[in-house]
């Protein structure tokens, strides 16, 4: 062991020009890549600066296409909140997302707790059912799903889920693979901890309250994270059930702008970095969670 | 502590006496059953019935819209009008291709991305968050993005081809092109989605032990032989996990599609699931619809059945 650290030192001071070079070249490839992965989205937000079109167009035969110069302006974004009711759309998005994430991580642990945990007749089997149900696409049932939500009644008197919130909130709230992560963690969880807490006369709940989530952080942060990425993008089943502006969400909207003749490329791509932007911010205040996260879901596989 | 918490807790349970166990058992079972209850109901509602709603329609002409034919059972007619359409085919065909062509490249490319976003470089946080960038922009805006760089007049993409073979590629017609669209999707689709497989493989890498890279370097194993004789085997798992998870998505192809070609030029980027959309939300055939649902169900499950066996014979291996 000594002699293969005082052979990997000695290594080491040799070559040290090599390795210079190596690390040299090593950033360049780096930065290649970083250039490969970031131009579409810097791409994206220079365009959107450029509120004379004719620049725009005449800029992307050169690099100018990545340059903000010319006549630089919010002009494109001004424009789409003439043309769209943006503000609509963006509450849309972030109300649904957020009741989704914010009930799933409740109801999801909750059933997870009692798999974990508790003694009940049936406990394997819903486990079973639980992780058949990871494979199961949406796509695979949403025609069926579509035909039994116009016709469910809800609390306003209304006889469709057609065009309303709660018909892109509530079938995603329940989530067979938040379960099984947050399963994961709870068996990981030592049970002595709970045995105190049940001398003491603590009910099972308070100790899923007090005990087990502020002990499971770490997971539901990942199906917080996970949930979000996955239904601030949906596209298919807010197509299928919006009509209308007011229900319609982000994506949804950014569709019908993309659609509309003539495009204004300058508006579309603001449209695209208003969505963009907030989106990344988010990410790059909480990016190790985000990463771990996704790590997280092939490990768990 | 906890040891002797243990011991206190198992005193308890054996000083309280029967009747008190099972009125503590009862209590506990109806609790598991409030616990149980909401997530219970919604996947019942929002996931299984639909689910055998879509095996039962498939076999039934029913429609969206109440029609005047009322609805019948009619057997497996859906299922063999599907073996005979050639657009469903084609849609299974580019699944086929779509998936052929993106987990070998996005696989590789993944690894190769841990691998150099492994390194113990300075700033190397930056690159690994710079890569991962374009999995959190979503699939929507990616794809009216690109469209734009495709655009054959005023895209970049062709006007950087121009440039860079000083003319001598033509104006390519990406996606309004038969034999090009597919490819252009598909290279965007890499752009995106590899970031969130160079996660995986970097969880995978750093759960390798040192001491097998030490022992191997004393064996005197040279970089390449390290990395066949080491990561490769112990990535094995992370990879069949990749591998399928790409493969699944490969059938899940929607959005793309719909946004940038719409299934054209001449279905020439049709998939599975835009076809199911197509049958069952525009033409109202429920019942097609869910024929398509079910063998594209079907296909999944295969593909998943396959990832569990091979992990399970790793794990007795």
């Amino acid at each position: 062991m000594a002699v293969t650290v005082r052979q990997q030192i000695s290594a080491r001071k040799r070559s040290t020009p090599r390795k210079l070079a190596w690390l040299i070249g090593n950033y360049i490839l780096l930065v290649i890549l970083a250039i490969f992965f970031l131009f579409p989205i810097v791409f994206m937000v220079v365009s959107s600066l450029k509120s004379n079109e004719e620049q725009l167009l005449s800029d992307l035969s050169s690099l100018k296409a990545f340059i903000p110069y010319g006549t630089i302006s919010l002009g494109n974004y001004s424009g789409v909140f003439a043309r769209l009711p943006f503000g609509q759309y963006m509450f849309n998005s972030v109300f649904i997302v957020t009741m989704i994430v914010v009930f799933g991580l409740f109801v999801n642990s909750l059933i997870a707790y009692a798999l974990a945990r508790m003694n009940f007749p049936g406990r394997r089997l819903m486990l079973a059912v639980m992780i058949a149900l990871i494979i199961v696409p949406f796509e695979s049932i949403a025609v069926p799903l579509l035909l039994m939500v116009n016709n469910l009644p809800w609390f306003d008197g209304s006889t469709t889920w057609i065009d309303s919130y709660q018909v892109q909130i509530i079938p995603f709230i329940a989530d067979a693979f938040s379960i099984f992560l947050f399963y994961q963690f709870f068996i990981g969880i030592p049970k002595e901890l709970e045995e105190a807490a049940l001398v003491d006369g603590a009910s099972r709940f308070r100790m899923y309250w007090r005990l087990i989530v502020p002990l499971s952080r770490p997971v539901f942060a990942t199906v917080a994270i996970l949930q979000f990425l996955t239904h601030i993008g949906d596209f298919l089943w807010p197509l299928m059930v919006t009509t209308g502006d007011t229900f319609r969400p982000l994506m949804i909207g950014l569709q019908v702008f993309f659609g509309q003749q003539p495009r204004s490329w300058g508006e579309i791509m603001a449209f695209a970095s208003m969505i963009t932007i907030p989106i990344l911010i988010v990410f790059l205040l909480f990016q190790r969670w985000f990463m771990q996260s996704v790590a997280s879901t092939g490990i768990k596989g | 502590m906890s040891a002797e918490t243990t011991i206190t807790a198992e005193k308890a349970r054996a000083t309280s006496g029967k009747p008190r166990t099972t009125s503590w058992q009862r209590k506990e079972m109806l609790t598991a059953w409030t616990f149980l209850l909401p997530a219970s109901l919604l996947l019942l509602i929002f996931l299984i019935i639909p689910f055998f709603m879509a095996i039962y329609f498939s076999f039934t002409n029913q429609t969206l819209i109440p029609g005047p034919i009322p609805t019948e059972f009619v057997g497996f007619r859906n299922f063999a009008r599907l073996l005979q359409d050639d657009t469903f085919h084609r849609a299974l065909l580019n699944n086929f291709l779509f998936g052929i062509i993106v987990v070998p490249v996005q696989t590789t490319f993944a690894l190769s991305l841990a691998i150099l976003a492994n390194q113990k470089i300075r700033g190397i946080y930056v690159f690994r968050t710079i890569y991962f960038s374009p999995v959190v922009t979503t699939i929507a805006v990616i794809s009216v993005v690109w469209s734009f760089l495709y655009n054959p007049d005023q895209g970049l993409i062709n006007h950087f081809l121009k440039s860079i073979s000083f003319g001598h590629i033509p104006n390519l017609q990406w996606l309004n092109d038969v034999h090009l669209a597919l490819p252009a999707i598909i290279i965007m689709s890499i752009w995106q989605g590899v970031g969130f497989q160079m996660m995986i493989y970097l969880a995978g890498l750093q759960g390798i032990p040192d001491s097998l890279y030490e022992a191997a370097r004393v064996d005197g194993a040279g970089r390449w032989k390290q990395f066949l004789n080491v990561t490769l085997p112990q990535l094995r798992n992370t990879t069949i996990f990749v591998v399928i998870a790409t493969t699944i998505l490969a059938f899940k192809l929607y959005t793309q599609v719909a946004i940038m070609t719409q299934g054209g030029p001449e279905n020439a980027t049709i998939t599975s699931v835009y076809y199911l959309v197509q049958q069952g939300f525009s033409e109202l055939h429920v019942g097609y619809a869910s024929a398509i649902a079910v063998i594209f169900f079907l296909i999944v499950l295969v593909i998943s059945i396959l990832q569990r066996t091979i992990i399970k014979e790793e794990g007795q291996g």
